[in-house]
């Protein structure tokens, strides 16, 4: 198991939501819920730097403002809950992914020279958590990354998340609403209510 | 060979045709009669101001006059590139970019063509200066406002890609790439085509005009050729310039899309 940084927020605060302070350890999953709208995106976003934010945030020894954006955001990598692609083929966006990857996340490998244009929300969501993963980040930000699976492949996306998340010993915040998903995969559970995040239990 | 000469009553009559063009759109029910109408005169208006300008500025023929000129002329390219953006970085910014930029491109290139290649004396001489400085700012001015506006409008509707590419730990450069070299492309294509259709499809006004003022079609063809090939510099730079500097204001310090810096379009 790679020695990996533990995830730090330091009084992280972004819109109407109270300053955020936690700390996540390597291979630890905080599921983070709420009612929509209630800013648990836009924490991700703050987390990952793409919005204006107060607060620091800590991958290991390494702040958020000491190193480049782009460099951050590499290495704490915010799957959104909508993907966007770029380049026609799905080819060009996964140019490392590897077979067993995609075979675990129900794909043929031929599923690389498909036209991004022909794949459904759902397809495209769980090519979106494989593109993510396989840039080799070193923390996960996943916002409801099965929102738009059945659930059989939902619990196969997650069986197959949880197995990298473990194997990589990444820390995560998995944004999530069913209460069964969060049972499953969470070692902690925060709830945002008004605009503070409140305990919500813990599975460990 | 002198140039016949042209009296107001003459183009009177041109004016009272293009009266009769209004009189057919209005009935025609287009509804542009009156902005036809409003175009003409302040062509007849700005034309006329122009000519009075000139005349002084070419019985003076002092540097800092021409300089004057130059930099109103720019003033007011810059004002009209920000006029022609959908959505506009606020604060200035669309009119320092595009200003900026063609005055990088525009007077470098003017002045190099003055002092190197036509070389009148003194090199500001008005005649030379003026009219080759309006022709490259015209054209600036419409490649960079092009590109601009491409730019802007692009990005806002491409945000959300910009901003996944961006997750995936890109760099705002390569996040916005694509977008960049369309906005230039979009820019420098309209001086390509007139270039590709020159004297066949069309003949350039410039040549047009010195050929009647009596010069031989020769020396005007060269003219032509030196001037497009200015204008092309003058457009290309200013294109590139303008949407490196548009492109880098829409990130931030910490490379964040930040699309709040541009203004909503007026509707």
């Amino acid at each position: 198991m790679p020695a990996n940084d533990a995830l730090r927020l330091d009084r992280l605060s972004i819109g109407d939501l109270d300053a955020v302070s936690l700390t996540l350890d390597p291979g630890e999953i905080l599921c983070l819920s709420g009612t929509s709208g209630s800013g648990k995106s836009r924490l991700l976003r703050a987390v990952a730097d793409l919005e204006p934010h107060g607060g620091e945030a800590w991958l290991g020894e390494t702040a958020q403002a000491s190193i480049a954006g782009h460099a951050w955001r590499a290495r704490v990598m915010l799957v959104p809950a909508e993907s966007h692609w770029w380049a026609e083929s799905l080819g060009e966006h996964l140019p490392d992914a590897r077979l067993d990857d995609l075979e675990a996340l129900g794909f043929a490998p031929e599923v690389l020279d498909w036209q991004v244009a022909r794949l459904s929300s759902g397809e495209k969501q769980r090519l979106a958590l494989l593109r993510a993963l396989s840039r080799e980040p070193s923390a996960l930000l996943l916002d409801e990354p099965t929102a738009n699976l059945d659930d059989a492949t939902t619990r196969r996306v997650e069986a197959w998340l949880c197995a990298r998340i473990r194997a990589r010993a990444w820390p995560v915040i998995w944004v999530a609403h069913d209460p069964a998903q969060i049972a499953r995969v969470a070692d902690h559970h925060r709830r945002i209510v008004g605009h503070r995040l409140e305990e919500a239990g813990a599975w460990a | 060979m002198g140039v016949i000469a042209l009296a107001w009553w003459q183009l009177a009559l041109a004016a009272l045709m293009v009266v009769a063009l209004a009189g057919c759109t209005v009935a025609a029910r287009l509804g542009m009669g009156r902005s036809l109408l409003i175009a003409a005169a302040r062509t007849v208006i700005q034309l006329g101001l122009v000519g009075l300008v000139l005349e002084a500025l070419f019985s003076a023929a002092r540097f800092h006059w021409v300089a004057l000129m130059a930099l109103g002329m720019l003033l007011i390219a810059g004002r009209e590139v920000m006029a022609r953006q959908r959505r506009r970085l606020r604060g200035g910014w669309a009119f320092g970019i595009g200003t900026v930029a063609m005055f990088l491109s525009s007077f470098t290139v003017t002045v190099l063509t003055l002092t190197v290649i036509i070389g009148p004396e003194p090199w500001y001489r008005p005649q030379y200066a003026i009219p080759l400085l309006g022709m490259m700012l015209g054209n600036t001015m419409t490649g960079v406002a092009l590109a601009l506006d491409r730019l802007t409008d692009t990005a806002w509707q491409q945000r959300a890609v910009i901003e996944n590419r961006l997750m995936l730990g890109q760099r705002w450069q390569e996040a916005i790439g694509d977008i960049r070299r369309e906005a230039m492309r979009s820019g420098m294509m309209p001086m390509i085509n007139a270039m590709a259709a020159a004297g066949v499809v069309s003949l350039p006004g410039m040549m047009t005009g010195q050929i009647l003022a009596g010069s031989p079609p020769a020396l005007a063809v060269k003219y032509q050729i030196l001037v497009m090939f200015t204008i092309t510099l003058g457009t290309g730079f200013g294109t590139l310039a303008a949407v490196a500097a548009g492109s880098r204001r829409l990130f931030d310090g910490r490379e964040r899309l930040r699309l709040e810096r541009l203004s909503a379009p007026r509707s």
